[in-house]
């Protein structure tokens, strides 16, 4: 196990160091730059600019001078938001949108993995129907119709819930974080019924059964176990994904977090910021995707990492 | 019995009480700010939103009085030499930063220079090219910054020298680019200077809190000179780009006072919220660009009016834009004092009348039904431009019977495509800088270089925008300038569609506001009934 993480930590680095590299030409591939404006910037001052942030070097140049920054753990400044570093705006907006990223995450796990073993223990009666239709609605309706949708109810309407993030507010974090969980939830559901139904299936459980344990016991015991496999396989990047943000959640409740920096920072042009999301988000998957796999080895007693 | 309890005397003290606590009640006020700012740094910033937090954070030697209009700031009074060559300022004595110091000539001098020193890359710094060697310097011909034409004769009084005599040139100050930064502050702290745990200003409010992409938050500056008329004790700007969630907000009761109004609400806002929605002019317009580099547009001039008086603008102002914008038949907006706005011949005409001579130019241009005009109107990515491009290209192929293509491109792209010329005709709008037409006017003379972006070159036009740069008298240089316009709009390198409006959403309670065509409106004469 720990010579299994070792190589896996170790194969990390190669891999985040294809990602930055192929981040860094491909971005620049795009038409523009980032500080082209309506009222064109005068010849002198965008020379000017472009020595500031070393743009007059040559792609090679520069494409070393930021992995030795990165290796001293400089980020940048932010092209766009010029009194900040990009360290400082992902230092700033990780954490927010980590927090209710976090609490949408664990709030999805408990419902959509309770759903999933009720309509499996419940499989093809109505109860079950209701499960998996409910699950289908919040698969297919977009955040960009549920989040503005709350926000009109609950919001403007009912006016029982703030709409904008407030730091002092905590209830100004219910309508975001329920907004974020929904399909979360709808998916684990699904994902859990269908490996519940499988698992029940299954000769141990079978064997369980016969040796006369009690119902509560093989499911608790037994089933729920190696069932969360596919949850699990699944939470791992989704994990990554929905703590760094979604733009859609982000600007509709202006909340601080690095969800729109994807692609904000794309559309402007900001490469030192578009990297350091980059960056983040391809550790965080790996990391993710490294932990999913260690509580592999507890869940299912057939996975051998050696 | 005794009286165990005097009923009147708390009753009096209540009242006393709550009359202390109403007195020294907070006015707090949130507002609005559109996108997040650049930076909060007044020589480097260029939008809207930077503008709005700068003006209430600082003071330059004039400022923008309750209805934008120019007041002193900093200077009390100032003197222009009989050739309008040297301005001198007589600072106030109170004028303080945040921090106590005292705001000093010094304080200018050193801003001015900040501004045109190539070092500090600012995109304004041309904005005080009229001063003497402020061009030489930023552009690096002349090494020694201390030239510029900015002296501290003493700690109140400053001296502005120009290179020739510039009527617009106290318009110009208005610009926070020329507006003071603390030196120390700025040599101390480099680019973090504007963060509120070391930010010095000397306006109305200061930076208390700047949480990027959610809040910032200015407080009373007890050192500002005006302070006593300042009613808003703390304002909280939101930056929030959805038109639609800011709107959102302020029925919540979450804003008083909004950025914009989204245009597909307008008709449930005229309706339900009509007082509160303050529409009103702005010194801008929305166009269409010609590239006269290329065949056939760039050489016919027929062409160019025959699609301009295709174009029914009262149908795209009353049924596409919905918001009460004007239609425009000239360039130069509507609201330069002394300056008499410029039109095109058809202004007066009937849209019937204007359509039958689009058809005779069409057809003494060479083209009809047998030789069709092709087009493509470029925009950048927006369901605006898209709703407005559609509706012209229906009206060309009506009336004409000319084939429009439109694309779309995002906008750093669109920019590219503009800047190379890469397109035919491209959507465009551009919002004054400071309220004179030589603004809307140098950027298309034939050495502007990238600003015109249209590629128009006429000689009796750039000789004419000369003319009036070292004009004194401000009567015959607007006559000189609008002479320029009326060659422009004959030639006609761009079409322009219709004029500009600010648009905000005002709760009833808020007072002080007034329109404006510069769009300006400080939080120091606002206040909360």
């Amino acid at each position: 196990m720990f010579y299994f993480t070792l190589k896996r930590l170790f194969w990390a680095v190669p891999t985040l160091l294809l990602i930055i590299t192929i981040a860094f030409f491909l971005m620049r591939i795009a038409p523009g730059g980032p500080f082209s404006k309506e009222r064109p910037v005068a010849p002198e001052i965008l020379a000017n600019i472009n020595k500031v942030y070393h743009l007059d070097e040559s792609l090679p140049e520069q494409y070393l001078r930021y992995l030795g920054n990165i290796l001293q753990g400089d980020l940048g400044p932010s092209y766009k938001y010029k009194d900040f570093t990009v360290n400082e705006l992902i230092g700033l907006g990780f954490p927010v949108s980590a927090k209710i990223g976090g609490i949408a995450i664990l709030l999805a796990l408990l419902i959509g993995v309770s759903l999933g073993i009720l309509a499996a223990l419940r499989q093809n009666t109505p109860t079950d129907y209701t499960v998996m239709t409910v699950a289908m609605f919040g698969i297919t309706i977009p955040t960009f119709v549920t989040a503005p949708f709350m926000t009109l109810v609950f919001g403007v309407l009912l006016t029982w819930l703030p709409i904008g993030w407030d730091d002092d507010n905590w209830t100004s974090l219910i309508m975001p974080i329920i907004a974020l969980s929904l399909p979360q939830i709808a998916i684990i559901a699904r994902l859990m019924r269908g490996s519940m139904i499988e698992v029940l299936r299954s000769n141990y459980v079978r064997t369980a059964r016969a040796k006369g344990l009690s119902e509560r016991l093989a499911i608790l015991r037994h089933s729920l176990k190696p069932a969360m496999v596919p949850v699990l396989s699944y939470i791992g990047p989704a994990v990554a994904g929905i703590i760094t943000g979604s733009i859609i959640i982000e600007q509709t409740f202006n909340i601080p977090g690095i969800g729109r920096h994807f692609v904000q920072g794309a559309l402007n042009r900001d490469y030192p910021m578009v990297m350091g999301v980059t960056i983040l988000y391809g550790a965080l998957i790996v990391f993710f995707n490294l932990v999913v796999d260690i509580i592999y080895g507890f869940l299912d007693p057939k996975v051998r990492y050696d | 019995m005794k009286k165990l309890f005097n009923w009147s005397a708390l009753a009096l003290a209540s009242a006393i009480a709550m009359g202390a606590a109403s007195a020294n009640a907070q006015q707090v006020l949130h507002r609005g700010l559109g996108a997040e700012p650049e930076t909060l740094d007044v020589q480097l910033s260029t939008g809207v939103s930077e503008a709005y937090i700068a003006t209430d954070m600082f003071e330059g030697l004039v400022t923008y009085g309750p209805k934008a209009e120019t007041v002193p700031g900093v200077a009390e009074r100032w003197s222009i030499s009989a050739d309008g060559t040297v301005y001198t300022f007589y600072l106030r004595a109170n004028a303080k930063w945040s921090n106590g110091d005292p705001v000093t000539a010094h304080d200018f001098v050193y801003s001015f220079q900040r501004l045109a020193n190539p070092a500090t890359a600012a995109e304004y710094a041309w904005i005080n090219d009229p001063i003497l060697n402020n061009e030489e310097i930023r552009t690096g011909a002349e090494k020694d910054i201390s030239k510029l034409g900015v002296k501290a004769v003493d700690d109140r009084t400053l001296q502005i020298t120009l290179k020739a005599s510039t009527p617009y040139f106290l318009a110009s100050l208005q610009h926070h680019a020329s507006w003071p930064v603390h030196k120390a502050t700025v040599e101390k702290y480099g680019n973090q200077w504007t963060k509120p745990e070391n930010s010095v200003s000397n306006g109305a409010y200061m930076i208390v809190e700047w949480i990027p992409q959610s809040r910032i938050v200015l407080k009373k500056n007890p050192h500002f000179h005006a302070a006593n008329t300042v009613k808003i004790d703390t304002v909280y700007y939101y930056p929030i780009e959805s038109q639609a969630e800011e709107f959102k907000r302020y029925q919540a009761g979450e804003l008083h006072v909004t950025y914009d109004i989204p245009s597909d609400q307008m008709d449930f806002i005229k309706k339900n919220l009509a007082s509160e929605a303050r529409i009103s002019e702005y010194f801008g317009t929305y166009y269409y660009g010609i590239n006269m580099d290329k065949a056939p547009l760039g050489q016919q001039a027929k062409l160019r009016h025959a699609l301009s008086l295709a174009i029914d603008r009262n149908i795209i102002t009353e049924k596409v834009t919905k918001q009460g914008q004007v239609p425009a038949y000239g360039w130069v907006p509507p609201g330069v004092p002394g300056y008499q706005q410029q039109q095109l011949d058809y202004a007066k005409m009937t849209q019937a009348e204007r359509e039958a001579m689009a058809k005779k130019l069409y057809a003494e241009a060479g083209y009809g039904p047998n030789k069709v005009l092709k087009v493509e109107i470029l925009f950048n990515t927006s369901e605006a431009h898209k709703l407005i491009a559609v509706a012209i290209q229906a009206m060309w192929k009506k009336v004409l019977g000319v084939e429009t293509t439109i694309t779309n491109q995002e906008w750093k792209v669109y920019l590219d495509s503009r800047d190379q010329g890469t397109y035919q005709i491209a959507r465009a709008g551009w919002i004054g800088d400071y309220l004179d037409a030589e603004n809307f006017l140098s950027m298309f003379a034939s050495n502007a270089g990238k600003a015109n972006n249209v590629r128009y070159k006429n000689p009796k036009f750039d000789e004419l925008l000369k003319k009036a740069a070292v004009t004194q008298d401000a009567k015959q240089r607007n006559l000189l300038l609008q002479q320029a316009e009326k060659i422009f709009l004959d030639d006609l390198p761009l079409i322009p569609i219709y004029f500009y409006v600010t648009k905000a959403m005002v709760k009833p309670n808020v007072q002080g506001w007034q329109d404006n065509v510069q769009g300006f409106h400080l939080t120091r004469y606002l206040s909360l009934k």
